[in-house]
């Protein structure tokens, strides 16, 4: 199951819905706002979700990691609105008999989620700048140009 | 209203909701794709991202930039994304 919350994920009980007696390993990973991010000082990030969108290709993605690997059951919950550094942006969480394929699973969910869920990042930066930021590339200023050209 | 035309909803995020001021809009076309509406969206508001930086869905899935649009469609034009 896939979701987006307005709430900080550090409120929600995220590893309950799967609680499994088969389960052997769960593997979990958060990811979280840093402080930096290409040579600059990170001072907080903005989300903005296409909800109806990243709910139906969240749990794509999720179904996927069930027919590729030998799990029991996988979850997914990202945040949106404006975070704080430190706090979690993402949680995913996989249970598995095993925990080979449960690792394997959770590194495949959070390599597609990053570049297909429609949800996108707004570094704001201690010097006051602030840039929507590209998987993988510079951010994107409002003007156009890329903040680090 | 002419028989070609169409009401559309656009729903804008990030860097296009920025340049265009707007989280949403109605707009009345006649322009028969996504990417034609695109096009005609740049020349009017501004937008800087071409084509090529998009991905497109239409009532809530990703479709192709030749996918006809139908009066009453919900529209939105992905910039890059970076979820996580």
């Amino acid at each position: 199951m896939f979701s987006v919350s307005e709430e900080p994920l550090e409120d929600l009980d995220l590893q309950g819905p799967l609680l499994n007696r088969e389960a052997g390993g769960c593997v979990e990973f958060s990811g979280r706002v840093r402080d930096f991010n290409q040579g600059k000082t990170v001072s907080s990030l903005e989300y903005q979700v296409y909800a109806g969108l990243a709910d139906k290709e969240g749990n794509l993605i999720l179904k996927e990691a069930r027919e590729k690997f030998d799990i029991l059951e996988a979850r997914c919950v990202h945040r949106s609105g404006h975070l704080k550094i430190g706090e979690m942006a993402v949680w995913v969480g996989v249970v598995a008999v095993h925990r080979a394929e449960a690792f394997s699973a959770c590194q495949y969910i959070m390599d597609e989620l990053k570049h297909r869920l429609p949800i996108w990042k707004k570094e704001h930066y201690a010097d006051g700048d602030s840039g929507w930021i590209r998987s993988h590339t510079p951010p994107l200023k409002a003007g156009g140009d890329l903040a680090f050209s | 209203m002419r028989a070609d035309q169409k009401t559309v909803s656009l729903l804008y995020f990030a860097v296009l909701r920025e340049q265009r001021g707007l989280n949403a809009e109605t707009r009345t076309t006649s322009v028969s794709t996504a990417g034609a509406l695109y096009e005609d969206l740049k020349r009017d508001c501004g937008f800087t991202l071409s084509r090529d930086d998009l991905r497109v869905s239409v009532n809530g899935a990703f479709v192709d930039f030749e996918q006809p649009i139908a009066d009453g469609d919900e529209i939105v034009f992905l910039p890059p994304v970076a979820g996580g």
